[in-house]
């Protein structure tokens, strides 16, 4: 397989992003990551769109071909990819194995969601239907933040984790949230105000769960060969990509303590990459609710089983700590645009590598270069994790 | 901000149930039925035609025990469009004694009452709009 690098990297503003329709939006995200390249649209050969909601949340039934012709990428090979929450993930994958394989010098994926364009109960519809349908949601109205509430429970009930210890990274990613220009919720909070928030799906309530967010980034990607014309001066690599599923019922796992297709993506991640957890300087695990941070610091191998609430508690998580998490503000403040999440978690770990961070505040110590983005889709039911080094 | 709406479709698709159907009949009759392959012998929840096993498409269809123990639940609060009518509603996921799992809602208790490890009864029944489906309640 061909070496691949990161060479240009670009993110819209998260938020409701009425303003924009979904093509404009992507725009804002495209330009700046071939300006970040160096790059011209038309030597993009391959594009792979990261996105769940097309025809649901917004419009269009083609954004891939929408989006090429709205930012000149028409001609080169398109492709949707849905992993759900981790779509944007899916098609970085894509993306990469293009180039990896030798089909390609130069391509791009873009992560890209509109989810304000419906109302918030129409949105927990189509998310709550990210499962198997017919078994869990047809009778039963599962939604998204119920699925991971039966987590918490079970967490909870195993490990004795409590309602502050989710509270805990709430706050945590709230602070680095309100450090990033980007961010959906750029606004400090409290465990108190998580505790008192509305309850969503008990245990969980409204500050344990991600916002509802619009949202693109775009990453450009190169062979070694490209790299070299393009006079690419801090190229990150991609060093390994590891990826597996769980069953679409939730009835079907093992258990409810963690996300096995975390435990295997991550491991396969490290065996290709040739890196262990410790020599991980800083990541981004997938947040979509508290409690997926705390079972993604296990799944990952961050810790043991049943230590991830030790973590948080004692702020090993923040800058400073072991290894920051989310410093980007996560899915949990940063915001979630579904398949978006993934190609903006390239983007701050390309940016992090770079020693670019745009607040300094919130830039990590590097020793090793190297980081980690954990992405899941819908609860376990998809999971990506790539590891970038500069 | 300006904006124009797009048409409006109504969805609501068709789906088979051919292959399942003693399952959704027998709920009817307040019985829940499942498959169970008749090659390699794996039990599945939900009753399924094929097995993803041993990939035989030979199924014996055999009634479930009623006896479960809850592994998980969560109380929804915050409910889609389609659930809009209904009132919040607790769903679990339950262990029956034949080790199959079923995610269904818990109804009949206090919300304090309910416990991880909880023994609980799966009953089928009929919903007041005409739905066949089954729930936890007090054993």
């Amino acid at each position: 397989m061909r070496k691949v690098a990161v060479v240009g990297v670009g993110h819209s503003k998260f938020g409701i992003r009425n303003d924009v329709n979904i093509s404009e939006l992507a725009f804002e995200a495209v330009k700046p990551s071939l300006e970040d390249a160096g790059a011209e649209a038309k030597e993009v050969e391959f594009m792979a769109l990261g996105t769940t909601g097309a025809g649901a949340w917004y419009e269009e039934l083609l954004p891939a071909v929408v989006v090429a012709e709205y930012c000149g990428l028409t001609r080169a090979g398109l492709t949707r990819c849905e992993a759900a929450c981790a779509s944007g993930s899916a098609a970085f994958f894509s993306a990469y194995s293009a180039i990896a394989s030798g089909h390609a010098e130069m391509t791009m994926s873009v992560g890209l969601e509109k989810m304000r364009e419906v109302d918030n109960p129409t949105a927990m519809e189509w998310i709550g239907r990210a499962g198997y349908y017919l078994w869990e949601f047809h009778n039963f109205g599962l939604t998204f933040p119920a699925y991971y509430a039966m987590y918490a429970r079970a967490h909870m009930a195993k490990y004795g984790t409590t309602e502050e210890d989710l509270a805990l990274v709430a706050v945590k990613n709230h602070k680095y949230a309100a450090m990033n220009p980007v961010a959906h919720l750029q606004k400090k909070i409290t465990v108190d105000d998580v505790l008192s928030s509305m309850v969503v799906a008990s245990p969980l309530k409204l500050f344990d769960c991600c916002p509802i967010t619009d949202g693109a980034a775009s990453v450009v990607l190169a062979s070694e060969e490209k790299v070299k014309d393009l006079r690419i001066d801090t190229p990150v690599w991609v060093a390994g990509i590891g990826y597996s599923s769980g069953t679409a019922n939730l009835s079907k796992r093992n258990d409810y303590l963690g996300l096995e297709a975390s435990s295997i993506a991550a491991e396969k991640a490290f065996k290709t990459s040739r890196t262990a957890p410790s020599q991980i300087d800083f990541a981004e695990v997938h947040d979509c609710f508290t409690i997926a941070e705390i079972m993604g610091y296990e799944d990952i191998g961050l810790c043991s089983k049943g230590e991830g609430t030790k973590l948080i508690r004692e702020g090993q998580t923040e800058i400073g700590g072991k290894i920051p998490v989310n410093v980007d503000g996560g899915l949990k403040a940063k915001g979630h645009p579904i398949g978006t999440t993934g190609c903006s978690m390239i983007y701050e770990l390309t940016k992090q590598l770079r020693e670019e961070a745009v607040e300094k505040s919130r830039q990590v110590p590097l020793k090793n270069y190297v980081g980690l983005a954990h992405n899941i889709g819908g609860t376990g039911h998809y999971c990506y994790v790539t590891i970038l080094r500069r | 901000m300006p904006s124009i709406k797009s048409r409006e479709v109504k969805i609501e698709q068709e789906i088979p149930i051919a292959k399942t159907l003693k399952f959704w009949e027998s709920l009817k009759e307040g019985r829940i039925y499942t498959t169970k392959c008749a090659k390699c012998g794996k039990l599945h929840f939900p009753p399924v035609a094929d097995c993803s096993s041993c990939y035989s498409s030979e199924m014996n269809w055999v009634e479930l025990s009623n006896e479960a123990e809850i592994e998980t639940f969560s109380h929804v609060v915050i409910r889609p469009t389609s659930f809009q009518e209904n009132k919040p509603y607790t769903v679990a996921i339950g262990r029956l004694k034949e080790k199959v799992k079923v995610l269904a809602w818990l109804t009949g208790f206090k919300m304090s009452e309910i416990k991880v490890g909880m023994k609980v009864k799966l009953t089928a029944k009929v919903t007041a709009e005409g739905r066949p489906t089954y729930e936890f309640v007090p054993p």
